[in-house]
């Protein structure tokens, strides 16, 4: 591991992910989210779902597997509409803060608009990092993105966020790891686990004009 | 190792990299200041000139999307909206990653584009665009909001490229001496430029489009 993981799963690099709530600006208003433990009931399933998908494509596009056919398995594994649209935009913020940060050959080879987990194993290869790395950070930010969209739209103490976060490690470190196992073979086998909570979530959020999130 | 790591000679091949491409001018300003209403203004005086878009970033999306196709007759496809995260701020100085998706957006969907204008939510006098973003920025204040506010001075009012102080035809009805702000503004802005308007007396917005006009003659000289 080196110091770049850090930087890639720093919530304060310029990506664009504090404008995407991942779905919980719509579990809120939808009365699901509302105290520290639905949130950390509703990170929790994000990350074992939501978070599991995007740590292994972000494991295998670390890994060199082709880029186009993650794409498409990204695709594959997000039916809701409004979800593939807030991961191209974010995947596109990505690849214009990352191909800055770390230049590389290896950006070539994206569109300009990759799905993010497609894009953050990139980044995390044109920083040198592994794909065990890439998983890491990919679990890491499927909760903490949403966590401070939590915060700030319920005004949570931001000490109990930090903590409900926080102990979640293990489970990301598991999530992490399971995903980088399934990373090496075909992206068929690549974890699939897709919720269709958030699906539904992200589709009524949407249609929204209300909305402080872009997802 | 990443291939680039010689921190000695860095260079950024990507910085300063937009050659030619529209002139980016940011409005900023605490809520109710007038932004949109100037918005609205340069886009009616400056709109036969100009190939022009505007992107705006309001706490729900499309309160100034809606007033500024009522008021400045702009089609739908020339505003961009942009969700902020509740944080007008971050968006348009931390982490531009949406507005600069925006701005590109319009630039594709008009190749000709001369103008961008691109609106922040209402903020406070700490908030300031990056240069990242925008060319230039300008900061709205109001009279209503007491004289006071130029000598509290703030990154917005000392280092934006063009400070404009709104609704100087309410300075009698709030107690607002004019002349104050004048001074202060002078004091803490130095060489940098101020403008005391009324929208309400003169909704074309004359010498700010004016200076508008300036910086967009500045920058084909540039870029040139």
């Amino acid at each position: 591991m080196t110091a770049a993981l850090l930087t890639l799963a720093d919530s304060r690099l310029p990506a664009g992910g504090h404008t995407h709530s991942g779905g919980i600006e719509q579990a809120i208003a939808a009365g699901r989210v509302h105290d520290p433990s639905s949130l950390a009931a509703f990170l929790l399933r994000r990350l074992q779902t939501a978070g599991a998908v995007a740590s292994g494509i972000a494991a295998a596009a670390c890994g060199g597997a082709d880029l186009a056919v993650l794409d498409a398995e990204c695709d594959a594994r997000t039916p809701s509409p409004a979800l593939r649209a807030a991961s191209r935009q974010q995947g596109r913020g990505l690849v214009r803060v990352g191909r800055r940060a770390w230049p590389s050959p290896v950006w070539d080879a994206l569109p300009a608009a990759p799905h993010h987990p497609v894009a953050l194993g990139v980044a995390a290869a044109a920083g040198g990092l592994a794909p065990r790395d890439a998983a890491a950070a990919a679990a890491y930010l499927s909760i903490s993105g949403p966590a401070t969209a939590a915060q700030r739209l319920l005004a949570m103490d931001p000490l109990t966020v930090a903590a409900v976060t926080a102990r979640l490690s293990p489970e990301v470190d598991v999530v992490a790891e399971q995903s980088t196992s399934r990373a090496t073979g075909s992206p068929a086998d690549l974890p699939a686990d897709t919720d269709p909570l958030l699906d539904l979530l992200a589709e009524v959020h949407t249609a929204r004009r209300d909305r402080y999130f872009a997802s | 190792m990443p291939p680039d790591h010689n921190l000695t000679d860095y260079v950024d091949p990507y910085e300063n990299h937009r050659h030619g491409g529209p002139l980016r001018v940011g409005l900023g300003g605490p809520v109710g200041s007038g932004k949109t209403a100037l918005a609205a203004a340069l886009c009616r005086t400056l709109g036969a000139e100009y190939d022009l878009a505007v992107v705006t970033n309001d706490i729900y999306t499309t309160e100034d999307a809606d007033f500024l196709r009522r008021n400045a007759v702009l089609p739908d496809d020339r505003i961009e909206a942009v969700q902020t995260g509740c944080c007008p701020h971050t968006a348009i100085r931390d982490d531009i990653t949406a507005n600069l998706d925006a701005v590109e957006l319009l630039e594709a969907r008009h190749p000709g584009l001369e103008l961008v204008l691109v609106e922040s939510g209402g903020d406070n006098l700490t908030a300031s665009f990056s240069y990242g973003l925008v060319d230039v920025q300008i900061f709205v204040i109001d009279v209503a909001g007491g004289d006071k506010v130029p000598r509290k001075g703030g990154p917005g009012v000392t280092a934006s490229d063009l400070l404009v102080v709104n609704k100087t035809d309410l300075a009698p009805m709030v107690g607002a001496d004019l002349d104050v702000m004048r001074r202060d503004s002078a004091t803490v802005r130095g060489d940098k430029p101020t403008l005391l308007i009324s929208l309400r007396e003169d909704p074309a917005a004359t010498e700010v489009a004016e200076w508008v006009r300036e910086q967009v003659r500045a920058r084909a000289l540039q870029t040139t």
